[in-house]
């Protein structure tokens, strides 16, 4: 089943710090939710390893990451592939747009994912309710990082 | 009518021990030393498998095993089977794509068996099922039947175009010309949705091997153990026929979808050999959902022609038959011969022509569900019957009395012979006890309450009794279709049946009492009704297509019949009269015309005991079996009429009366009977109101709990009006027809065309839910603001 979100988010810091913390494998791996592992294989793809909860089922995804539409500063094309054993499958991507604006940088962000299998079966209500929760705690903690409120503006040290 | 015999409103034998807890599932049966099986299911529609890793598995805690279909081909397992050959149009045979038990090579629905993991404990097999990995290469999927035969994804490299068989049936001159000659025309664009079948109790085996005897025993959740026997002995190659028992212990629930021989019960059997240990596996509701033979799912032009006087002149119909991803046992016949031959429903129809197309798609595979075609050809008949009615402006009643057949046998154009009913006689009872004259007050003062109220009928024919072994056979089954019983009379005078039918709620335990009990006047009490269980019983053919009081029960009355003739013979040495001079009555043999008598337990006694007569004259004993064929189906009917009360505001449908009058034949218990026409009732209801199974166009199963899957509710339903009208069967001993269906059959129609007279036309689907209802009703109000 497929499911689309959007967003955007104000960051309080500079378009040239926002997106080098995208492009920060440590950055991710904090800001995803569950992620256990992200290790860049290339310049464009990471290898990552993630827990997942949705309602009852619980489950470690492991697949790859890979960014394309690299246009910097001004955003990318973010899209995984996931296999969650018994659990099923989840892909998706996300189009993410940075733009400058008076309180720092204006980040919004367009998703879209696929799940199947059991995740998929256990229903609309359920499934769409986690994506969105799990995409606002991205976007949360991306913010938190990159706020320079945050011991100076390396992302690395907060 | 005894108290206890035919036509006796009985309470069911069964209900103590169902109803206190004490029945004996599969799920409360545990094998000594058994372990558990859990099966990797397939996340995606349709992948090739290019490899499967299950080295992680094989280390997890517990395993005993990991087994997949490389494992299945090795020992030559069979494939499963589609036991019923349609042949295309153009002479060619169907195209069964290769089934095996688990997958070889690809997977093809969501839910389709990958692995099976085998381990000391459930936890244990689930935990390991992880840490399999399987690298997929996920491949285009199909899901829409409409869409299947011009998609680009291929189900099976046997069907280039997705299409199993392209069947006709009937005269398409006849037709073409009845409709040039027709003075309107009514057409009608139908989907019959997709239903997940939903028994009370999942699927579930264990699988045992005795290396001792070399023998094989399954207990399983069937609806005709037998075969399920044959299959796996014969064609998939588990063991030979008599190193192989099934048990069909209690079972709570069927509808069909427990006819089948599944991967999951084959794969119990394999397995407990390869380990050496009994394997058992229980269904969780959601691999019910997933993989459970799904029911319906037609795509439907249909069209009907009728002349100044509003005769019917012919009826033309086009379907699309979705079979899923894999043929399942009997999946070919039902949108076949068990569809196109009812599409003359009760009606004196002179042409008819039906196409249909069975595709495969990525979906769990298609098979009989309570009613299996015929559900789907009544509602066909029955929207176009009353759709026609409303485009003449004539009373949709009177529209379909003067349709109705009147002679008998009466033979349709569509294969079957109808041998008797009174169809004017269901619906003058109907309309009558639906209060039809007074419906028009009834819907203004609905409307003053700012309700559309409407109402719709239902005029069904059912074939059931299935069926003649001949007939069926020169239409393409595997198997016959007759039944077989024996009777066992004990020295004390108690019973016990055995039967190839099988009981999983029809309540056989009590009707087949019944019938003992009135022929050879023994108390009910004394009578066991052994069945399920393929050591005990010689043969069945089991119990679907409400067959099993037109033929079980015959079987057991021919049983009965040659009971009788032996404690006759019995008598006649105990009483010391001629045999033919005795009358048996009343529980007695009787020497005619004297007061010479002698109950039928003495007589029971004396047969064992042989003190009465020698070797050379009689053989001791009292216990006949018989083989009984029927000679045609039956052919139940009846009406329904539904009256519902929509709230356009909120797009409720509340169903405010029904009426149900059926044509069983003769009824051996009405409470029974009733119990059934309810039920029916209410799964019918569902499909009109309630349920769909939903794939998304990827092919992910978007309705697989009862959070998504909607069921109907008791709240739902008023209290039914029931009536019966009788015609006794003549083709059989009893004068039965068959009841278990008719709800499921007659109530889609009925429901729609209530709902779309209430909204003013036509435009409405199944499910009718509130969403859709509340658009429709939308779209109504528009156009009365318009006019």
């Amino acid at each position: 089943m497929a499911m689309t979100m959007t967003g955007e988010v104000v960051l309080p810091a500079d378009r040239s710090i926002v997106w080098a913390a995208l492009n920060d494998p440590e950055v991710l791996k904090r800001c995803i939710p569950g992620c256990e592992e992200l290790q860049k294989i290339s310049e464009t793809e990471f290898q990552a390893r993630a827990k997942v909860a949705v309602g009852p089922v619980k489950a470690t995804f492991n697949g790859r990451v890979q960014l394309s539409d690299i246009d910097p500063p001004n955003g990318y094309t973010i899209a995984g592939e996931g296999q969650g054993g018994v659990a099923g499958f989840a892909k998706g991507g996300a189009k993410v747009r940075l733009e400058e604006v008076e309180a720092g940088t204006r980040m919004t962000y367009d998703v879209e994912a696929t799940v199947g299998g059991k995740l998929a079966q256990l229903g609309g209500r359920l499934i769409n309710g986690t994506a969105k929760k799990y995409a606002d705690t991205f976007f949360a903690n991306f913010a938190r990082l990159v706020a320079p409120t945050e011991a100076g503006a390396s992302p690395e040290n907060a | 009518m005894t108290a206890t015999g035919i036509g006796a409103p009985v309470r069911r034998k069964e209900d103590q021990r169902f109803v206190t807890g004490t029945g004996r599932y599969v799920d409360d049966l545990n094998r000594p030393g058994q372990a558990y099986a859990y099966f990797l299911r397939s996340p995606h529609a349709h992948a090739a498998i290019r490899r499967i890793d299950k080295a992680a598995a094989l280390a997890s805690p517990g395993v005993l095993a990991v087994l997949t279909g490389e494992d299945l081909a090795a020992d030559k397992i069979g494939n499963l089977i589609c036991g019923w050959m349609i042949h295309s149009k153009d002479g060619t045979p169907m195209k069964a794509g290769p089934h095996p038990a688990l997958a070889q090579g690809k997977v093809r629905y969501v839910g389709d068996h990958v692995a099976v993991v085998i381990a000391e404990t459930l936890l244990q097999a689930k935990d390991a099922a992880e840490a399999i990995v399987v690298d997929y290469e996920v491949l285009p999927a199909v899901v829409d039947p409409a869409e299947a035969q011009k998609s680009q994804a291929q189900v099976h490299e046997v069907a280039p175009d997705n299409t199993v068989f392209r069947w006709h049936l009937g005269d398409k001159a006849a037709v073409d010309q009845a409709f040039a000659r027709a003075k309107h025309i009514t057409k009608l664009s139908l989907t019959n949705n997709r239903l997940v079948p939903n028994a009370m109790e999942p699927r579930a085996a264990i699988g045992e091997y005795d290396p001792g005897t070399d023998s094989f025993t399954l207990y399983t959740t069937s609806q005709n153990p037998h075969v399920a026997r044959l299959v796996l002995s014969a064609f998939i190659g588990i063991a030979p026929e008599h190193k192989l028992r099934v048990i069909a212990p209690d079972v709570g629930g069927g509808f069909g979808s427990k006819i089948f021989i599944y991967a999951e019960e084959t794969v119990c059997l394999w397995a407990a050999r390869k380990i050496g240990r009994p394997v058992k596996w229980n269904a969780e509701r959601t691999e019910a959902f997933l993989a459970d033979a799904h029911g319906r799912d037609h795509v439907t032009e249909a069209e009907m022609a009728v002349d100044e006087d509003g005769r019917i002149l012919g009826i033309r119909v086009s379907t699309i038959a979705n079979l899923g991803a894999y043929l399942s046992t009997f999946a070919s016949s039902v949108p076949t011969y068990l569809y196109a031959p009812l599409l003359s429903g009760p009606y004196d129809i002179p042409a008819i022509y039906c196409e249909v197309d069975g595709v495969y798609t990525n979906t769990a595979p298609v098979d009989a569900y309570r009613g299996a075609g015929r559900p789907e050809a009544t509602f066909v008949v029955e929207r176009l019957a009353e759709v026609t009615a409303r485009q003449l402006g004539m009373d949709p009643a009177k529209f379909r009395k003067k349709n109705y057949i009147r002679n008998f046998p009466h033979q349709t154009p569509v294969i079957m012979t109808y041998d008797v009913g009174d169809y004017h006689a269901s619906l003058e009872k109907a309309l009558e006890l639906a209060d039809y004259k007074n419906f028009g007050k009834r819907k203004r003062e609905s409307a003053r309450r700012g309700k559309l109220r409407g109402i719709g009928f239902s005029s069904y024919i059912e074939a059931c009794g299935i069926a003649p072994s001949q007939a069926v056979g020169s239409l393409g089954a595997g198997v016959g279709l007759w039944e077989s019983a024996e009777v066992r009379v004990n020295p004390t005078g108690s019973i016990e049946v055995l039967t190839g039918s099988h009981s999983h709620g029809q309540g056989h335990e009590t009707t087949f009492a019944q019938l003992v009990s009135d022929r050879l006047g023994v108390p009910i009490e004394n009578i066991t009704i052994v069945h399920g269980d393929t050591d005990k019983v010689q043969f069945g053919m089991g119990t679907y297509g409400s067959r099993s009081g037109a033929v079980g029960m015959s079987a057991i009355a021919k049983a009965i019949d040659k009971v009788i003739a032996k404690g006759k013979k019995v008598a006649a040495h105990v009483l010391e009269a001629s045999e033919g001079d005795i009358e048996f009555k009343d529980g007695k043999f009787t020497v005619v015309g004297t007061d010479k008598s002698a109950a039928f337990g003495d007589i029971a006694l004396q047969a064992y005991i042989a003190h009465k007569f020698s070797g050379q004259e009689l053989e001791p004993g009292l216990k006949e079996g018989a083989f009984y064929d029927p000679t045609n189906f039956t052919f139940p009917a009846g009406v329904h009429i539904c009256e519902v009360e929509i709230d356009p505001e909120t797009g409720m449908t509340s169903i405010v009366n029904w009426t149900a009058v059926d044509d069983f034949g003769v009824v051996i218990n009405p409470m029974i009977v009733e119990g059934q026409v309810h039920g029916g009732i209410a799964q019918g209801v569902g499909q009109a109101l309630h349920e769909r199974a939903v794939y998304d166009a990827s092919g992910q199963l978007l309705t697989a709990s009862y959070m998504d899957y909607q069921m109907p509710r008791a709240e739902d339903f008023p209290p039914f009006t029931v009536g019966m009208t009788v015609t006794p069967c003549p083709s059989n001993p009893l004068g039965v027809k068959g009841c278990g269906e008719a709800g499921a059959i007659a109530a889609p129609a009925a429901v729609i065309n209530a709902i779309t007279d209430a909204l003013g036309h036509e435009d409405i689907a199944m499910p009718a839910t509130p969403h859709a209802v509340w658009r429709a009703a939308q779209k109504s109000q528009m156009r009365m603001a318009a006019e």
